[in-house]
C-alpha cells in the first residue's frame, strides 16, 4: 500500500518558506550546470555549422590553425587541378585560396582589445560558403582595397561603420558592407580580396585553401592523392566540418571541464541543503509517521513517500533552473577562441540532451539529499514515534 | 556572556543539522575561493609585470613581426637602457592535443633576455653554456619536472609557424625568483631560428616578434612610447609601445567574457551559501517561537533576541567559512598539481581569502535578518500559542 501522492505534495506546501529556500538552492545549481553545457554546446554548434561536408580544407601539416599554416602558390595550383576538385560551369576550379591573419580592434564601450580574423578570399569563396549573405551595403570589388565585415564585428567594435576606413597591412581598407554568416564563425570575420591582402601583409604565401569536392565521398581519394604527391606532401586535407570542430575543441573542453568541476563541487552544498530540509521534515512529523505506520503503511511506503518528496523538490528545482537557463539563449557572448586565437561570438544553445542531463543531475541531488532522512523516517519505532509529542 | 552560552547551546541542539550546515557552507566557500583563485590566476601576468619594462610590438597585431633592424634604433631612444627581443615559435611538442604539452616556446636574444627578466633565475654556468651553444635551450623548472627533462636532454619540436623538425639541447633550467614568476616557458637562440629560416623561406629573414625595453626611469615611459612609435609611424611596420602591464592586460581582456562568467558563477555560489544557511536559521527560529516568547516574558530585550539568532547564524557561518578557507588551499594545490602548465602561476591570493571571509560573514548576517525580524514582530501571546 502506498502513501497518497497528495500527502507528499501538501507537506511540501505546508512548509513553504523552507521548501522555497531548498528549491532555490537546487535551482541555482541546475541553472549553472545547464548554462555551462549550453555554452560549450553553443560554441561547438557555431564552429561546426561554419563548415560543410561538401568542402575540404587544405593546411600545412602540424599547423593546428589557419593562422600558422602556409601554402605556396605553386602547390595551391597543383592541388586545384586534382580531379576530386569540383569544376564550376565556366570551367574554373571550385576552390578558394585564402590568406588569414588577425588584427586588433577596440571593443565599443570597454576599449578592450579583440583579435579579429581577417580573411582574404578568392571570388569562388562566396559560392563555397552559401550560408554567408550580404546584409547591408555591397560586396567588395576584387582588385580594390575594400572589405566587408561580419555582423558581430560591426556590432561590437569601434569605427566599423560603412564608409569608414580601417588601417592594417600596408593600406587603408574601406568598409563597403556587412555580411551575415547566419550564426557561424564568419560573423566574426572581415573579408577582402586575397590578392590585395597578400602583398599588403607582405606574405607571398597563402594560409589555407578550401575546395568543393565533386561529391562528399571523394574526400578520401582527394586526401590520399594530395598527401601522397611529393610536391604537395607538406599539406594535410581535412573535411571542412571536421576542421572547424577541432578549432572549437580546446575551448569547449575547457568550458566543460572547468564548469562541471565547479558545479559538481557546489552541488554538494545544495544537496546538503536538501538533506537539512528533509531531516527537519522527518523530525517535525515524527507523530505523523507513527500514525501512518499504525494505520498499516509499512516501512517501505514511508521510505518511498519521503524519497518522493525529496525527488519532487529536486525535479521542480531542476525545472526552475532549466527555465532560467533557457533565458540565457538570448545572450550571446564574444570572446577569444583559444583554438584560433581570434574573436568569436557564440550563444547559449539549449538541446534536448542538455534538458535530460540537467534533470538527471537534479534527480541525483534529490536522491542523495533525501535518502538518509528517508531511511531515518522508515526506521522510526511506531510506539516511540507516537509518544514523542 | 549568558547570550553567548545560549547561542552555543542552541547551535548544538540539532547536532546533525548544524554539522550539515557547516559542511554545506564550507564546501560553498571553498568553491568560491577556488573560482576567485582562477580569476586571479588569469591575470597573474599583469601582477607579475615589472614597473620598468615596456613592450614594442607591431601596431596591427602582435602576430606580425618587426624588423630586427629596429633594435639599435630603439636602443638609442633617450631613457631606454636595455633592449631585448623575443619571437613566438610555438610548434608542437609531443602530442599537441594534450594540454600539458602546450607551453610558450620562444626564440630570444641569449645575451640580454635573462638580464632584462631578472625574475627568471639561471645559474651563471648554465647561462654561459646557453649563450655559447647555438642549438641549446633553457626550460622552466615546472616544465622540466612535468616532462622529466634534465640538462643534456634533446627536445624535439615539430614546427608550424616555422616548418620543419627542430632539435634543441637543454643547457639550462631556470627557476622563478618568487612565486609570481612563470616557470613554464622554453627559450632558445633567435639566431638559430633566423639562420634556418633563411635557407627555407628567405623573405622571413631578419624579423623578430616583439622588443622588450628597459627604461631608466618609469616616469619616462610615456615619452619613450611616443618617441619609439613616432619613429616608425610611416614605415611598413608601424609599432605600438606600451608598458608591460598594459601589454599583459591586453591578453587578459581577450578572455574578459570568460572571466566575467566565472565571476557571475562565484556570485551564484554566494546565493547558495545564503540559501543553505537561511534555511537552517529559519527552521531553528521557527521551532523556538515559544521559547523566544518565554524569554521575552521574563524580561529579555530585543537586543538579546537579535544576539541569539544573529549569533547562531554568525557562529555557523564563521566555522563553515573557516573550514572552507582551509580547504581552498589543498584544493587549489591539487588543481595546480594536476594541470601544472594550465595556469603558469596558481595560488590563493590574500584578497581571495579576505573576500571569502567577508562573504561568509555577510551571509551570516543576511540569513539571520528575516527570522530575527519575524521573531521580534511576533507578540508574546502569539508566540506562546504557537505550535511546533
Amino acid at each position: 500500500m502506498t502513501i497518497p501522492f497528495a500527502y507528499t505534495w501538501r507537506s511540501l506546501w505546508a512548509r513553504r518558506l523552507t521548501t522555497a529556500l531548498t528549491l532555490g538552492g537546487i535551482a541555482l545549481v541546475a541553472f549553472v550546470f545547464a548554462s555551462v553545457l549550453m555554452l560549450a554546446r553553443g560554441l561547438e554548434q557555431t564552429m561546426i555549422e561554419t563548415g560543410s561536408d561538401d568542402n575540404a580544407v587544405v593546411l600545412r601539416k602540424s599547423a593546428n590553425s589557419e593562422l600558422v599554416s602556409q601554402i605556396e602558390r605553386d602547390a595551391a595550383n597543383i592541388i586545384k587541378t586534382s580531379p576530386e576538385v569540383a569544376v564550376l560551369p565556366d570551367g574554373k576550379r571550385f576552390a578558394s585560396t585564402e590568406t588569414y591573419v588577425i588584427i586588433n580592434l577596440s571593443k565599443k564601450g570597454s576599449n578592450d582589445m579583440g583579435n579579429i580574423s581577417v580573411r582574404g578570399i578568392s571570388p569562388e569563396a562566396l559560392q563555397l560558403r552559401p550560408q554567408v549573405k550580404l546584409l547591408t551595403g555591397r560586396w567588395f570589388q576584387y582588385g580594390t582595397q575594400e572589405i566587408v565585415l561580419g555582423k558581430n564585428i560591426a556590432r561590437q567594435f569601434q569605427n566599423c561603420d560603412i564608409g569608414q576606413e580601417i588601417r592594417f597591412g600596408d593600406a587603408s581598407w574601406k568598409i563597403v558592407g556587412y555580411m551575415d554568416g547566419q550564426g557561424t564563425a564568419f560573423d566574426s570575420e572581415i573579408w577582402g580580396d586575397v590578392e590585395q591582402m597578400m602583398p599588403a601583409f607582405g606574405r607571398p604565401i597563402f594560409s589555407s585553401m578550401i575546395f568543393r569536392l565533386v561529391s562528399p565521398d571523394a574526400f578520401e581519394a582527394a586526401k590520399l592523392r594530395i598527401e601522397q604527391d611529393p610536391r604537395t606532401s607538406f599539406a594535410e586535407v581535412k573535411r571542412e566540418r571536421e576542421f572547424y570542430r577541432e578549432q572549437s575543441k580546446m575551448m569547449s573542453d575547457f568550458i566543460r571541464v572547468l564548469g562541471l568541476v565547479v558545479t559538481v563541487i557546489f552541488s554538494i552544498g545544495a544537496m546538503i541543503g536538501a538533506m537539512i530540509t528533509m531531516y527537519a521534515a522527518v523530525a517535525n512529523r515524527t507523530v505523523e509517521i507513527g500514525t501512518m505506520r499504525a494505520l498499516g503503511f509499512n516501512r517501505f511506503s514511508v521510505l518511498s513517500a519521503f524519497l518522493i518528496e525529496s525527488i519532487l523538490l529536486s525535479l521542480i528545482g531542476g525545472a526552475v533552473g532549466l527555465g532560467m537557463a533557457s533565458l540565457m539563449s538570448f545572450v550571446r557572448i564574444s570572446t577569444t577562441n583559444f583554438g584560433t586565437f581570434s574573436e568569436l561570438a557564440f550563444g547559449f544553445t539549449l538541446a534536448p540532451s542538455i534538458v535530460v542531463t540537467t534533470l538527471i543531475f537534479a534527480l541525483i541531488m534529490g536522491v542523495a539529499g533525501g535518502f538518509l532522512p528517508a531511511v531515518r523516517a522508515a526506521r522510526l519505532d511506531i510506539l516511540a514515534a507516537l509518544r514523542s509529542a | 556572556m549568558f547570550v553567548l552560552k545560549l547561542v552555543l547551546k542552541n547551535a548544538l541542539r540539532h547536532k546533525l543539522r548544524t554539522f550539515l550546515t557547516i559542511l554545506g557552507i564550507a564546501i560553498a566557500v571553498m568553491s568560491f575561493g577556488f573560482l576567485r583563485t582562477i580569476v586571479t590566476a588569469w591575470s597573474y601576468g599583469v601582477e607579475a609585470s615589472a614597473a620598468n619594462r615596456m613592450i614594442t610590438r607591431h601596431s596591427v597585431s602582435f602576430i606580425f613581426p618587426l624588423p630586427y633592424a629596429y633594435r639599435d634604433q630603439i636602443a638609442r631612444v633617450p631613457g631606454v637602457n636595455l633592449v631585448s627581443y623575443a619571437n613566438w615559435f610555438q610548434g608542437s611538442y609531443k602530442d599537441p592535443a594534450d594540454f600539458k604539452n602546450f607551453f610558450p616556446r620562444m626564440a630570444v636574444d641569449p645575451e640580454t633576455y635573462f638580464e632584462i627578466y631578472p625574475e627568471f633565475v639561471l645559474p651563471p654556468e648554465q647561462l654561459a653554456t646557453f649563450k655559447r651553444e647555438r642549438n641549446s635551450c633553457v626550460v622552466g623548472q615546472k616544465i622540466a619536472r612535468e616532462h622529466g627533462l634534465k640538462i643534456g636532454d634533446v627536445m624535439t619540436i615539430e614546427g608550424d609557424i616555422y616548418p620543419g623538425r627542430w632539435d634543441f639541447v637543454i643547457r639550462g633550467i631556470y627557476r622563478g625568483k618568487d612565486a609570481s614568476a612563470d616557470e613554464t616557458q622554453m627559450f632558445f637562440h633567435w639566431n638559430y631560428l633566423d639562420e634556418r629560416i633563411k635557407e627555407l623561406q628567405p623573405t622571413r629573414e631578419g624579423f623578430i616578434g616583439w622588443y622588450v625595453l628597459r627604461v631608466q626611469n618609469p616616469a619616462e615611459m610615456s615619452s619613450v612610447a611616443r618617441a619609439v612609435d613616432q619613429m616608425y609611424l610611416n614605415s611598413r611596420a608601424g609599432t605600438k609601445t606600451e608598458t608591460e602591464k598594459e601589454f599583459q592586460q591586453g591578453f587578459v581582456s581577450m578572455s574578459s567574457a570568460i572571466i566575467r562568467s566565472l565571476e557571475v558563477v562565484s556570485f551564484i555560489i554566494i546565493g547558495i551559501i545564503l540559501l543553505v544557511l537561511a534555511n537552517t536559521i529559519v527552521m531553528a527560529s521557527r521551532e523556538r517561537t515559544k521559547e523566544f516568547a518565554v524569554l521575552k516574558t521574563i524580561g529579555f530585550d530585543s537586543i538579546h533576541i537579535i544576539g541569539l539568532i544573529g549569533g547562531e547564524s554568525l557562529l555557523i557561518a564563521g566555522i563553515g567559512g573557516l573550514i572552507g578557507l582551509a580547504l581552498t588551499f589543498p584544493v587549489a594545490g591539487a588543481f595546480a598539481g594536476m594541470f601544472p602548465t594550465f595556469f603558469p602561476v596558481f595560488k590563493v591570493e590574500v584578497i581571495t581569502v579576505l573576500l571569502a571571509a567577508t562573504v561568509a560573514a555577510l551571509a551570516g548576517v543576511i540569513a539571520a535578518l528575516f527570522p530575527t525580524i519575524r521573531t521580534l514582530r511576533t507578540s508574546i501571546a502569539e508566540g506562546l500559542r504557537a505550535i511546533g
